[in-house]
């Protein structure tokens, strides 16, 4: 045998993927293959994984361009018109609460926000899907899940502001919330940490031969961090009642999908490797998040073993109030995208069946805009970031340890508390 | 009471642990079927079956990550990380997850975990099996961290430590594991049957985490340290003549400083001694909380010995350790110091 001669070969040259399109450019989704609603299978829960690769590459639609549900996803649902109208409504107090925080923390009334604009059907929808006592480990961008669990606007408010009110006694960055209560497990910042935490906690219900199942939340770039791989080992080795959901909105600050996804396609196909089943969704389809969601959540609960999610959406705002996309991106892009907008797809389809219209819609805002602004004038009396009261900063040595010890003891007296 | 060695001790510890709360589980690498490398939590799964005593993936992020979440839920995990050395892929979840989920959400969720690591060298484990990384914890708020040196220390704080509300970290110096070490490796190796600290009392009982002891009293110098060091320390004490006293911390974090001020304003001079390397060591917080506290009783400098600064190295080990010929000669530079 010849040793191989180096010489032979040309030189190696390193890949870096590259977006389609940068500022400029003329977005162009035309590669993104989109089936038409409702022609997607919609297997038995207790599938063998082995048979729904595909899924993993398509997309599950539940809406289609008229406003209709169809298809098997659809006729699965079981959902009634109030249902439909609750959803919507949760979107658009989502769309508007992020709105009016925007708008304060450019009015310097808080540090810093995240917006949801155009991923409002995810973290709505699928929180719907989950029972009390079920437990939510998300990233900073699925405050949906509050909302659709009735945690009161205010509490997130007073939280944002980082007033005397805050639950989280003014010491975590703005939408970094926190309630046991309401299935909503505390957000770190770091990235990807919650992903393995949320299948240790399904293991314990497990362990413990409880009831409750947990769900995972990640973005598109963070699958790329160590922490998915030791979460999809776990839930697949130890069948974890979790569901794993990955929210893929194209951009992790200025960084696109292809980055972190690198030649795998998509990353619902990420979990064929761990006999994972794999689902692709429209993430901009309310119905098809939630009959997807409740596909996943019915596994959990039956003992079958963890699911992964990809819900393919588009972050039509800027990654943080400290971002400005159109420094990497066209500003035409967002309109480009093809899977439309989740509140206006739910609101057409409502319509569609007769229960709606653009007068109650326009109604609805105004109520909603009104009750929010009112919700803001009372949180914004108690406290903004630089006016007004907020927690002492004595509390600043409380919660280290459930018991002070003697060093941080001496500390707070140093500090003058 | 009964003999044990130290891997007896802590298997008892946890046997008692997970026989009275049900919600005490126990898992790692290789912990479950076979019972540890180092045989700790041998029989656990035969006795509490394997959904309370298990093996896991080869992920130490993914160990601590899951205990974390089962904390969360309300379990107590005691998890094992193989050897200390392997814990660095499980550091963020232990800095920013587990040592601050009680701050940040404001108390509504905590992280009751105990995360065992054997810690040390004297074992021929070169680099990557004997390092001491207690400094890495004590300067993350929010962790204790506990070392011990003896059998029945070691059943007693790792009881305490599954017993408390917060994450702690749980260090087992693997050269102690099967006797008392004095960093005379080139003479006979001693068992704990023969210690008196080898006799562990039986069922449960607590040593509290916070609370040092003085292992010799002395009048001529203090030496703080714990661990594999509190038994060189005793050795290096007797062949150097200077009647020392020798403080074992046990716990790092919080730390005893009552204990630590009494005897160094008695004594004059102090002496800090850890296997772990010594830059940025747990010594240095050590040697600038006693110029704090007892400066004016203070006779001389205060001294560090420790492994030097380099890795661990595989053969050249009794040079790199800290032994009794090292601390014998750094006490009585010390005492000399008029």
């Amino acid at each position: 045998m010849q040793r191989p001669d180096p010489n032979d070969y040309p030189p190696l040259g390193l890949v870096v993927p590259e977006p389609e399109v940068r500022p400029g450019g003329q977005p162009d989704f035309s590669h993104v293959a989109i089936p038409r609603a409702g022609t997607v299978r919609r297997p038995p829960v207790d599938v063998d994984p082995e048979e729904i690769r595909d899924l993993a590459f398509t997309i599950i639609r539940v809406l289609n361009r008229e406003g209709q549900a169809v298809g098997p996803w659809a006729e699965a649902l079981e959902i009634t018109p109030d249902d439909l109208l609750i959803g919507l409504r949760h979107m658009m107090t989502l769309r508007i609460y992020d709105a009016r925080m925007l708008n304060a923390q450019r009015q310097q009334k808080t540090s810093f926000y995240m917006q949801h604009l155009g991923e409002e059907a995810i973290s709505c929808g699928f929180q719907r899907a989950l029972a009390p006592g079920d437990m939510n480990f998300p990233t900073y961008r699925q405050a949906g899940l509050l909302i659709a669990a009735g945690y009161p606007l205010s509490a997130m408010m007073n939280q944002i502001f980082s007033n005397a009110e805050d639950p989280m006694r003014g010491r975590q960055l703005p939408v970094c919330y926190s309630s046991r209560e309401h299935g909503f497990f505390t957000i770190s910042g770091n990235l990807a940490t919650q992903f393995i935490q949320a299948v240790g906690w399904a293991m314990a219900s497990a362990i413990s031969g409880d009831r409750k199942i947990s769900a995972a939340w990640i973005g598109d770039g963070s699958t790329a961090e160590s922490d998915f791989h030791a979460a999809l080992v776990f839930a697949s080795t130890y069948k974890a009642p979790v569901i794993l959901n990955i929210v893929n909105n194209q951009w992790a600050i200025s960084t696109f999908q292809g980055i972190a996804r690198g030649g795998s396609g998509t990353f619902a196909a990420r979990g064929h490797g761990f006999g994972i089943p794999s689902l692709r969704v429209d993430g901009n389809d309310y119905l098809a998040v939630l009959a997807v969601a409740k596909w996943a959540a019915e596994r959990a609960r039956r003992n079958l073993g963890p699911t992964l999610i990809e819900y393919v959406t588009y972050r039509a705002g800027g990654h943080s109030t400290s971002d400005d996309p159109s420094a990497y991106r066209p500003a035409e892009e967002s309109t480009a995208w093809p899977l439309g907008d989740p509140v206006l797809r739910l609101k057409n389809h409502l319509i569609a069946l007769g229960h709606w219209s653009d007068e109650r819609h326009a109604q609805a805002e105004a109520e909603i805009l009104a009750e929010i602004t009112e919700q803001q004038k009372r949180a914004e009396a108690i406290g903004t970031l630089h006016h007004g009261q907020h927690p002492s900063p004595a509390d600043m040595f409380e919660d280290v340890y459930a018991e002070m010890p003697p060093h941080l003891l001496k500390q707070r007296h140093e500090a003058g508390f | 009471m009964a003999r044990m060695t130290m891997i007896e001790a802590i298997r008892d510890a946890l046997d008692v642990a997970m026989g009275a709360d049900p919600s005490v589980v126990v898992f790692g690498e290789d912990v479950g079927y076979f019972g540890g490398v180092f045989r700790c939590t041998a029989g656990l799964q035969a006795k509490y079956g394997k959904t309370r005593c298990f093996d896991t993936p080869i992920n130490e992020s993914g160990i601590v990550g899951a205990g974390i979440g089962m904390a969360a839920y309300g379990l107590k995990p005691v998890v094992e990380i193989q050897f200390a050395d392997y814990m660095y892929p499980a550091y963020d979840q232990i800095v920013s997850e587990a040592a601050r989920l009680r701050y940040r959400s404001a108390g509504q969720f905590t992280c009751p975990m105990v995360v065992r690591m054997p810690t040390g060298g004297g074992i021929f484990g070169g680099q990557t099996h004997s390092q001491s990384p207690e400094a890495l914890f004590t300067h993350v708020t929010g962790l204790k961290t506990v070392v011990p040196s003896n059998p029945r220390d070691a059943k007693g704080l790792l009881l305490a430590a599954i017993e408390d509300p917060d994450p702690v970290i749980f260090m087992e110096p693997k050269r102690l594991y099967n006797g008392p070490f004095d960093g005379h490796h080139d003479r006979p190796v001693t068992a704990w049957k023969s210690h008196e600290l080898g006799e562990v009392p039986e069922g449960h009982y607590t040593v509290p985490l916070g609370k040092a002891v003085l292992r010799r009293q002395g009048r001529a110098a203090t030496v703080l340290t714990y661990g594999t060091m509190v038994h060189v320390a005793l050795a290096a004490v007797e062949e150097s003549g200077v009647d020392a006293e020798v403080i074992d911390l046990r716990t790092l974090l919080p730390l005893d400083m009552e204990t630590i001020v009494a005897s160094v304003n008695k004594t004059g001079r102090c002496l800090v001694l850890h296997e772990a390397t010594l830059t940025s060591g747990y010594g240095a917080e050590l040697a600038a909380l006693v110029q704090a506290e007892c400066f004016w009783h203070l006779e001389a400098p205060i001294r560090r010995v420790a492994g030097w600064d380099t890795p661990y190295p595989h053969t050249h080990e009794w040079s790199y350790f800290p032994g009794p010929a090292r601390v014998a000669e750094a006490l009585r530079q010390l005492v000399e110091v008029a």
